[in-house]
């Protein structure tokens, strides 16, 4: 008897979260005999409900529940379920994190979260998520822009120079009304401007071995985007002693490198043992950087957190990512952990921070010792 | 046996301003040796008493000589040859 005749006509809930996806309406009426019938005629009328509602495979995914006259359908025939003309179903995302998303966090989330590989639930885990980034600079700059459009629930920001013109070149947090303004304060109202739900949080200090223990075990992860060496063995070392994944970027006139530090897969002592003497590298200040290539390298470190936060793809643990944007050449190499480091290493002898002034033969920039030389070399310049 | 070396921009200076260069060599050392010959002072910017720098990484093909032999570490033909040193801009 599988004529037109047969098909049934039921009310389908939609919450909140969905309504986006079908008309803004609570109610949709659709037709079928069974409940996948009625679940493939919601999504030929409303194509983007149906990325919501079916996963890649075409089966409803774990987080989605579908209830047939408040019966969920896996205690029924699933898909098969049959379906009586005056019907009422609901189709209910999973509770993440004590509570669904609003209308307006899944309009805002949109692109996002009718990808599979993020959902409501995948939504909810970022604005969970609480990201520190060391330096307002170049890197820190389209990384914590990016991190904050996708609703990382804190972010912080480790600063403590003030805008000067010639950081506009490249620095898309601050603006030219914002020079002489504290970095951290300029990022902050930019960020907010973006999406002011997400939490900025402001650290206007150098981060030293006094602090950064304070400071880095606040958050889940760390986005480097330091400018000078001293900083970058600090926060690699706080980093694994506070067992946070390290998602580090370094560029230089043409170049970018980008990696993940996680404890136990190779640090910044294992890529590069000792930095240079003083004065041997020199910085973006001395040497010159090309200003969208902190957009591209700022991004991938952004890409990277994501990707940890949601547990999808492949992560650059345990690889190194070498841009050349003259050749417009993507590399990567491998990075290991080496046995031999003195921080992650079989035998380590650093258990605690040092004195990196005195590592790196060069002060923190900003620091109380760090005044003259570098003068306007910042966290993240 | 030539083998490509590429190096990066800030490094390109000291090989006539390419970003990479050809030299002769059946190890890593003979063939930063080779490029020292034809670019007089390279050398000294990523070896010092016979060790290669902490602060600067050659990799052969897509592995960190540090975990291979060396400078000691044989080089086949097509093997690529990078000199990267640590960068701190941000």
């Amino acid at each position: 008897m599988a004529t037109e005749s047969n098909l049934m006509a039921v009310m389908v809930y939609i919450p909140t979260p969905f309504r986006r996806f079908a008309g803004n309406q609570t109610y949709v009426k659709a037709e079928g005999k069974t409940v996948g019938d009625v679940l493939d005629s919601l999504g030929e009328t409303y194509p983007s409900l149906r990325h919501m509602i079916y996963d890649e495979a075409d089966e409803i995914p774990g987080h989605i529940n579908v209830y047939i006259n408040s019966h969920e359908i896996h205690s029924l025939q699933g898909k098969n379920t049959p379906v009586k003309d005056g019907d009422e179903m609901a189709v209910i995302p999973a509770i993440a994190g004590g509570q669904v998303l609003t209308p307006e966090q899944v309009n805002r989330y949109s692109r996002h979260i009718i990808m599979p590989q993020v959902g409501p639930v995948g939504q909810r885990k970022l604005m969970e998520t609480k990201v520190l980034i060391v330096g307002a600079g170049g890197l820190g700059g389209p990384a914590a822009l990016y991190l904050t459009l996708a609703g990382i629930g804190t972010i912080g920001i480790a600063d403590f120079d003030v805008v000067d013109l010639s950081n506009l070149q490249r620095q898309v947090l601050h603006q030219t009304d914002d020079v002489g303004k504290k970095k951290t304060a300029a990022a902050k109202e930019t960020l907010n401007a973006y999406n002011p739900d997400v939490n900025i949080v402001i650290h206007d200090t150098p981060l030293t071995s006094d602090n950064a223990m304070e400071i880095i075990p606040q958050y889940d992860i760390v986005v480097n985007g330091a400018d000078n060496f001293t900083t970058r063995y600090l926060v690699n070392d706080a980093s694994y002693f506070a067992d946070k994944v390290l998602v580090d970027g370094s560029i230089l006139l043409f170049d970018g490198q980008a990696t993940v530090f996680k404890p136990g897969h190779g640090c910044y002592r294992c890529l590069f043992p000792a930095p240079p003497p003083p004065g041997l590298v020199p910085n973006c200040a001395e040497a010159g950087v090309l200003g969208a290539l902190t957009g591209v390298m700022g991004s991938i470190q952004a890409i990277e957190v994501i990707k940890q936060v949601l547990e999808i793809g492949e992560s650059l643990v345990s690889r190194l990512l070498l841009f050349d944007a003259l050749s417009m050449d993507f590399r990567i190499v491998k990075l290991r952990r080496d046995p031999k480091c003195p921080l992650c290493g079989d035998d380590a002898t650093i258990t605690e921070l040092i004195d990196y002034v005195d590592f790196c033969g060069a002060p923190f920039p900003g620091g109380h010792d760090g005044e003259g030389a570098s003068g306007g070399v910042s966290n993240g310049n | 046996m030539a083998t490509e070396v590429k190096v990066t921009a800030n490094f390109a200076k000291l090989i006539g301003g390419q970003r990479s260069a050809q030299a002769e060599g059946s190890t890593i050392g003979e063939l930063l040796d080779d490029l020292d010959q034809r670019h007089p002072g390279f050398k000294q910017n990523v070896v010092a008493d016979g060790r290669i720098h902490r602060f600067v990484n050659v990799y052969l093909n897509d592995e960190d000589v540090r975990f291979l032999q060396q400078l000691d570490t044989p080089i086949n033909e097509g093997d690529v040859v990078s000199v990267l040193p640590a960068l701190a801009g941000g």
